[in-house]
């Protein structure tokens, strides 16, 4: 059957599964485009900024397991790509970039639009494809979707040259992928699993540091027999949130940088750290040297790099985790650890963390606390980066997997908004509250449109200090509350600015309106947006400054009186 | 045996296709690893290329270059050959500095080193010389004594002795 390229890239996203694209047409990409109408299936959601496609379409992915699909243009349109696929590389997201390039005789030519987005995105995707020929179209789909999400997920860029997908082939289904360098290791080794298994059965203050990986292997039940059987404390990473339920009894919170101050002490106080699909990111080890000195490792991660990158490991394993946990609960046998759970109750009695102050001042946690509590724990979370997105993720009682979207390795700025988008088109029926500061919220503000277009009832809370806030407090802690550059006088009202997008807007200024607004929100069919007038100078604690150790940590300011 | 920062050779089967380089190089220059040599041909299969890096680092370094170079798609088989039985070859050019006086000592040079003089012009020699870095090494210092003018290497490649063809690095 002959076929163009345009055509031969929605017959293979439909059947790879894709029902939804974010993306933005330009020149390069019109003939794609313009073949949409003969696939309705294949859903296109148009965005306001590139960026917001590839966000999207991160949210996307990490709520429904698939791929997230992002169209753009070739040079503006691909570059603008760029943050949100360096995001979803960090975090270890799936997604399938199709970019538009110039036609092939002028690629090389400084061409107008043109950019070498493969070159660009070389370090930041988990693998791209430029394709010089419509004949290769299929099969190279066919191995992106694969690479996206098989082993460690990843993004995958493919670019195509306008005169390509215009070029008429005679289409093939793909039969075979072409990749012989890649068969990444699912399957744990099995002796492997047994000296770990031993490890545990020999610890007596063993915790499990459970990250992304358990999410994106969806292995929540395994990691829970594990714990349960063997009464291991669960400790998670800020990506691993909500991969075990905060209410259960082993649930010993997150370390770190900005988290619990019990779980960060536990760590210290371990004898056997059981690392699952996670990487001792900086901001959990601080000095790595000195990062739970007392403890044995077992690793495990389906990406065998990260294994003895930054910690030395004494049993690693490479596998996917659901596969791994398995076969380790087939192996371990059940044990109490009563002493050890005495003393982490201890701890989390002596360090409680996240106690607020008494005060009638309007805190950006108690607003947290609020929406947690209205929603009962069941909300899709999605931040942005900063101060909001540590109190998020502290204070929400995250009750279901998968439940909080971040963007933890690489930070971004401003993925709330477009990422909210995604998550609430992969979830129609769900409830999306997008947790933003007013720094953030403000990159990526142009999706509202989007957001009002297609009918997508997110909630924003903007809490709203005026501020860079984490900037800002580190330039209290650290320069003498120098703040340069980190206050926001000229805000716009984010209030009549929701109105202006023809969405209800909410100003809450006083501690007594909060949880009106939330339950407002929570019934009225649409999005709203609630600009949340918080204290100004609130600062996220515990802390633990970059690159020192738990006994650096400032657990609580001194000034800040503390009622339990 | 390997000392904490040994040169270490790896070498790596990869698809023939544009961009390998690339994506290796930058790979390399991202992780901050550091290249003393590198060398690129086609392997037996075709559509295939062979790569033989040289890498300076403490082995647990080397054990992560082998990882990352692992990671990537289109490189099918890293091994890891610094710490067994290996034979490895480097091939040279030097431009040297000849007159009448010198050339018969330069001649008798060479003949040691089991190198060759490949062309000869007015004042200059161009010796050609193929063996493991060490020996390059020492024939270009002992020609600098009569002025060299140009060097060129290729980097070093190298193989495994025996029949056995090892198994895959990283796991």
């Amino acid at each position: 059957m002959n076929m163009r390229g345009a055509q031969i890239v929605c017959k293979s996203l439909l059947r790879e599964g894709c029902d939804v694209v974010f993306g933005i047409p330009g020149g390069a990409i019109l003939p794609l485009y313009q073949t949409l109408p003969e696939f309705p299936d294949l859903r296109h959601i148009l965005v306001r900024h590139e960026q917001g496609a590839a966000h999207a379409a991160d949210g996307y992915a990490r709520v429904t397991g698939k791929p997230g699909v992002a169209f753009a243009t070739s040079g503006p349109g691909a570059t603008n790509l760029v943050t949100g696929i360096a995001a979803a590389q960090m975090d270890s997201v799936p997604m399938v970039i199709v970019t538009g390039q110039v036609g092939r005789p002028s690629i090389g030519t400084d061409a107008f639009q043109e950019t070498d987005i493969t070159g660009i995105t070389l370090p930041i995707t988990k693998h791209n494809f430029l394709v010089m020929e419509a004949k290769d179209i299929a099969r190279v789909i066919k191995e992106a979707f694969f690479i996206a999400n098989s082993g460690r997920p990843g993004p995958v860029l493919v670019d195509i040259p306008r005169d390509v997908f215009m070029e008429e082939v005679d289409y093939e289904e793909p039969l075979e992928l072409d990749l012989p360098g890649y068969k990444p290791t699912i399957s744990g080794n099995n002796r492997q699993i047994k000296k770990a298994s031993a490890l545990i059965q020999s610890a007596k203050r063993p915790v499990i540091l459970a990250g992304h990986g358990v999410i994106i292997s969806r292995a929540y039940d395994e990691l829970k027999e594990l714990a349960e059987r063997a009464q291991i404390p669960v400790i998670t990473t800020l990506l691993g949130i909500s991969c075990f339920p905060e209410d259960h009894v082993l649930w010993t919170g997150w370390p770190g940088m900005h988290g619990m101050a019990y779980s960060s002490l536990a760590l210290d106080e371990a004898d056997l750290i059981v690392a699952l699909g996670m990487r001792f990111d900086d901001r959990i080890t601080g000095n790595a040297e000195k990062f739970s000195s007392k403890s044995k490792k077992i690793h495990v991660d389906i990406d065998p790099s990260e294994i003895g990158k930054i910690i030395p490991v004494d049993v690693p394993i490479v596998g996917d985790v659901k596969d791994v946990l398995v076969k380790l609960n087939e192996l371990v046998e059940p044990s109490t650890h009563s002493d050890w759970l005495k003393r982490i109750e201890t701890l989390k009695k002596d360090h409680p963390s996240l106690r607020l102050p008494e005060t009638d001042k309007l805190l950006a946690r108690q607003v947290i606390r609020d929406i947690s509590e209205i929603t009962e724990g069941n909300a899709t979370i999605v931040t942005g980066v900063g101060q909001h997105q540590m109190w998020a993720a502290q204070h929400y009682e995250f009750k279901n997997p998968c439940s909080l979207l971040t963007s933890g390795g690489s930070g971004t700025m401003g993925y709330e908004v477009p990422a909210a988008m995604g998550a609430q088109v992969a979830s129609p029926d769900g409830t999306v509250w997008s947790i933003a500061g007013d720094g953030g919220f403000q990159m990526t503000l142009c999706e509202l449109a989007t957001i009002v277009e297609n009918k997508l009832p997110v909630k924003f809370a903007i809490l709203n200090n005026g501020f860079l806030g984490m900037v800002r407090q580190w330039q209290e802690i650290f320069f003498e509350s120098s703040y340069v550059s980190t206050g926001y006088s000229g805000n716009p009202d984010f209030v009549k600015l929701a109105e202006a997008y023809g969405i209800k807007g909410i100003r809450v200024t006083d501690k007594t309106q909060v949880k009106t607004a939330i339950q407002d929100a929570m019934e009225h069919d649409g999005p709203v947006l609630i600009d949340f007038i918080v204290e100004q100078e609130e600062n996220v604690y515990p802390m633990i400054p970059s690159g020192m150790t738990v006994k650096d940590m400032i657990e609580e300011p001194s000034s800040e009186r503390v009622t339990v | 045996m390997t000392t904490t920062t040994d040169k270490h050779t790896i070498t790596a089967l990869v698809e023939d296709q544009p961009g390998v380089l690339n994506r290796i190089s930058s790979m390399f220059r991202r992780r901050g690893y550091n290249i003393s040599s590198l060398a690129v041909g086609q392997s037996e299969t075709d559509g295939l290329s062979r790569m033989t890096f040289v890498v300076e680092g403490d082995p647990e370094t080397v054990e992560m270059v082998a990882k990352n170079l692992h990671k990537l798609v289109e490189v099918i088989k890293v091994v890891n050959i610094s710490s067994g039985n290996t034979v490895s070859r480097e091939l040279a050019l030097v431009r040297v500095n000849a007159d009448v006086t010198t050339r018969s000592e330069i001649m008798q040079i060479v003949d040691i080193f089991r190198a060759k003089i490949v062309d000869v012009s007015q004042g200059t020699l161009i010796v050609e010389v193929t063996g493991d870095e060490n020996k390059v090494d020492s024939l270009v210092d002992l020609l600098r004594t009569f002025g060299v003018h140009e060097v060129m290497r290729t980097g070093t490649i190298a193989m495994s002795r025996g029949v056995s063809y090892e198994e895959d690095t990283p796991g």
